[in-house]
């Protein structure tokens, strides 16, 4: 056993191959790591300047986790961070940000489901084949390009169709920021609506029901995780977004939730404000605080969004083997 | 009874055609308004010009220069970097191992991110500590790096685009047939020579899908550049990694929100924008005819 | 040590996909410079057995094996062993013709690119074309995409493209079995040629092909291997009732 001929020790590995191997390995792998040092970095430095809100006691002098959300000494709740008296409520922000999400939610929901249920259920592959692409046009559209025809042209159509008093509000940013969740939310949904096994519409039909009452009571239910997700990711989209809103929202810190007047968003402050805040200083520290909040929000939603439309793979992936096994009897 | 069920089906379906008409209403109205507005203003000179008369004049060349600049930097450090991912995620990696599913999710995740927080870690990370770090090493603490400019903002934008680049590139590889691999490893083939012989070559149409769909993305970003290195204004052209630059979504930005006299400079705001969109879409139309001939090679072999 | 004329030794071999069981405690000697034919229904390990001749079952990721797999007296499973070296010595032609992009000369010179030895390649191209009896029918067009060869042309291509890496053994997984008869007759014609140069496994679920051209037969059922001989006797006085009942074309 000790001896091997020579043409069996030939196929010996050499250190030359196995280490070019090695490192090309190493190359890949390293870079593959890093995608999640990207996010672990992103949570790590942007907390790492929202931090001090929480233990520096020189930025507490001036502001702490308290009075960001409780009724100020002066009496109600305000944002002005530049004034000689620095106020940091976030309730204007937040009142802002809950309601042009709910603006563009209420738009885009609708409309992304209804055309991604009739893309999936009724059109002929001919309009399906045009939707797409237009879906995709939209989406790429870049969010200062909405922002610049929010402000110029719909806040001028709005004001006069309603006869609104101001012309940047709620409405007109959740409008414009309706378009840049429609395409997250029907590409979505229309992925778990086409998942939806053919079996399930034939046996519908075969029932009796026609196209609308299956895609109603059949499809829909079927593929409720995967709207689910959609609506999530789309909310994700809303809350995060910042050129649409900083451009169409007035960017007036008012504690109201009437969707006529102008507003101010979380995104949007960050963005307006961080160019002017002292490096270190207080202000600086909170807009960070601002954006790990924005972080840790989105990041959540998009972890119930995704885990919905993994829930959806599994159950369409158990149903479809019982429907095909059955079928094959 | 009937009748009605046929009434509330039509309606369903009326409405829900409808939403369809709406989005593409949408499309047709902001791309049509911009093309009305934008067009009569371009002209060579409006693409190859400096801007006068505090930009209310002249034309927009330095932020054409200083997207063009910003993007293909960013492409160079994100396509090496999404490509080797993409090849661990789809070639390398045992397949369900734990891995695979965190950088799955950190993909997904890093995608949904708000592009502002790539603003705020991109001035947190690298303007402050990578450039800080390197000033304090290498410029015996002198500002060069430490400062917005190019190249932090490309890399912000590169963290940015990578999912897309990773994306488009496991598509393509996971078009490439299981027999060509096995073919060449029955050949002896070592894994690295597989891939570059015979899986990567048949890829590279993904890759290059993932190249221009992240340089449509990213020249359209302006939150994570507003503080890592974009300029109002700026009288001299990017020469080197560690100068601001002016771009043109950002440039749009400033004279909509910040020009003293909106109504005069709006023509060639209107022009920007539309500048600004036959770039993105230009990119994003070759990225579909380079998916599509990709698709209908493979469906020949 | 082993006999002297075996190349590779196979013994006490399982394997299992998953937790399901393709080989069961195989042990089969190949000699040197025979035919040994292995014959079986489908799903009976004849795939399973040779690609672990030359491991390429690594590449399955739920693949497991256990027993021994000698090739020259040396252990496969030895994690000394260059597998990527072992292959270029054990070469394998697929059951479907698997040309990959690029033109005929590409195909032919991607083995050998791989070893890196650059040796006096038109020439090895044109023998082993001539072996893979190809040579006529391309030699003027071996710059044209391997696509634009009919199917029996292209399995020719691929036999020539591991000969080209001059093996020593050659493991066949059913080459014929979606070729036309002529085509079949041009590989099994190069294959009795070939035999004087290197051992050949050929898997065939053709019962008549293993007849015509090997040396010896092995008979491969539900993961087991039931039988081996010289495959006169194995066709015409099997020791086993249901090898007799197989290459009589009662079930399979």
């Amino acid at each position: 056993m000790s001896s091997l001929p020579p043409a069996a020790e030939d196929l010996f590995l050499r250190p030359r191959s196995v280490l070019l191997e090695r490192i090309v390995e190493w190359t890949i792998r390293s870079s593959a790591f890093v995608v999640i040092a990207a996010l672990v970095l992103i949570f790590v430095f942007v907390g790492k300047e929202a931090l001090p809100i929480l233990t520096s006691s020189a930025v507490h002098e001036e502001v702490d986790l308290v009075r960001m959300v409780a009724p100020l000494e002066s009496g109600g709740f305000s944002w002005q961070p530049v004034s000689t008296v620095p106020k940091y409520s976030l309730l204007p922000l937040f009142l802002g940000t809950l309601k042009v999400t709910l603006v563009a939610l209420l738009f885009a929901i609708p409309v992304a489901l209804g055309a991604a249920i009739f893309t999936s259920e009724f059109a002929p592959q001919g309009i399906r084949e045009v939707l797409k692409p237009v879906v995709e046009l939209l989406a790429g559209i870049p969010s200062v390009v909405v922002g610049f025809f929010a402000l110029m042209v719909l806040a001028t159509w709005l004001q006069d169709a309603f006869g609104l008093l101001l012309r940047l509000n709620a409405i007109t940013a959740g409008l414009g920021l309706a378009v840049a969740v429609i395409p997250i939310v029907y590409t979505v949904a229309e992925d778990a609506l086409t998942a939806v096994p053919q079996v399930f519409r034939d046996g519908s039909f075969a029932l009796g029901a026609n196209r609308w009452q299956t895609a109603w009571r059949v499809v829909l239910p079927a593929a409720m995780p995967g709207v689910f997700a959609a609506c999530v990711l789309g909310a994700g989209r809303a809350f995060g977004e910042t050129m649409i809103v900083l451009m169409s929202s007035g960017n007036a810190p008012t504690v109201s939730l009437d969707p006529t007047e102008s507003f101010r968003s979380f995104s949007a402050t960050i963005a307006a404000e961080l160019g002017e805040a002292v490096h270190g200083g207080p202000h600086y520290h909170v807009l960070f605080f601002l954006g790990a909040f924005l972080f840790v929000v989105t990041f959540g939603l998009n972890l119930a969004g995704h885990w919905y439309v993994g829930r959806l793979r599994d159950k369409m992936q158990g149903k479809s083997r019982l429907a095909s096994r059955g079928g094959g009897r | 009874m009937s009748r009605w069920i046929r009434f509330v089906g039509w309606l369903f379906t009326s409405l829900t055609g409808l939403c369809c008409l709406m989005i593409l209403a949408m499309v047709v109205i902001i791309l049509g308004d911009i093309l009305v507005h934008g067009a009569p203003g371009l002209s060579w000179e409006f693409v190859s010009a400096e801007p006068r008369v505090g930009m209310t004049e002249g034309g927009i060349f330095p932020a054409i220069f200083g997207t063009v600049a910003l993007v293909l930097l960013m492409t160079a450090a994100v396509v090496p970097l999404g490509v080797a991912t993409a090849i661990y995620l789809h070639e390398y990696a045992a397949q369900d191992s734990r891995v695979v599913h965190l950088v799955r999710l950190a993909l997904q995740n890093l995608a949904g991110v708000p592009a502002i927080v790539f603003g705020l870690f991109g001035l947190g990370f690298f303007v402050q500590f990578a450039g800080g770090g390197l000033d304090a090493l290498f410029f015996g603490g002198r500002l060069a790096f430490g400062q917005p400019c190019i190249l932090w903002a490309a890399l912000t934008l590169a963290v940015l685009t990578l999912p897309t680049v990773v994306v488009a590139t496991e598509e393509s590889l996971r078009a490439v047939p299981k027999s060509y691999r096995e073919a060449a490893y029955s050949m002896g083939a070592t894994r690295w020579q597989v891939m570059r012989r015979v899986v990567l070559p048949q890829s590279v149409g993904g890759m290059l899908t993932g190249a221009i769909l992240a340089i449509s993305r990213g020249a359209g970003e302006v939150a994570p550049i507003m503080f890592t290195g974009a300029a109002y204004y700026l009288p001299y052209l990017p020469k080197k990694l560690n100068d601001q630059f002016m771009e043109l979504g950002y440039h749009i930005y400033v004279m909509t929100t910040q020009s003293p006299d909106v109504e005069a400079t709006l023509p060639i705001l209107y022009s920007t924008v539309l500048v600004l969109l036959l770039v993105t879409f230009g990119l994003n139309f070759t990225a579909v005819i380079v998916r599509s001939r990709i698709r209908r090679r493979l469906r020949q072999t | 040590m082993s006999d002297a004329d075996s190349v590779i030794e196979v013994r006490g071999f399982s394997a299992w996909y998953g937790t399901h069981a393709a080989l069961e405690d195989v042990s089969l000697d190949v000699l040197a410079g025979e035919i040994l034919g292995i014959i079986g229904p489908a799903g009976g390990g004849k795939s399973t057995f040779l690609r672990s001749l030359n491991r390429l079952n690594d590449l399955q990721a739920n693949f497991r094996s256990s027993g021994t797999i000698r090739y020259l007296g040396l252990d496969l499973a030895d994690p000394r062993v260059d597998v990527a070296r072992l292959r270029r010595r054990i070469g394998m032609v697929f059951a479907v013709p698997v040309p990959l992009p690029g033109t005929i000369r590409d195909n032919l010179a991607l083995g050998p690119s791989f070893n890196g030895t650059r040796a006096d390649l038109p020439a090895l191209m044109e023998k082993t074309l001539r072996a893979a009896y190809l040579w006529d029918e391309v030699k003027d067009r071996l710059g044209m995409s391997a696509f634009s060869l009919s199917g029996g042309q292209q399995q020719r291509l691929c036999l020539a493209r591991t000969l080209m890496m001059e093996p020593d053994v050659l493991l066949l997984d059913e080459p014929c079995s979606g070729l036309d008869p002529i085509s079949t007759a041009k590989i099994e014609d190069a294959l009795e040629e070939l035999k004087k140069e290197v051992t050949v496994v050929l898997v065939t679920n053709n019962v008549m092909q293993a007849s015509r051209v090997a040396d010896r037969t092995a008979f491969f059922l539900q993961g087991r291997l039931v039988e081996c001989g010289p495959t006169a006797q194995l066709f015409l006085t099997p020791k086993e009732t249901v090898t007799n009942e197989y290459v009589s074309g009662r079930f399979g």
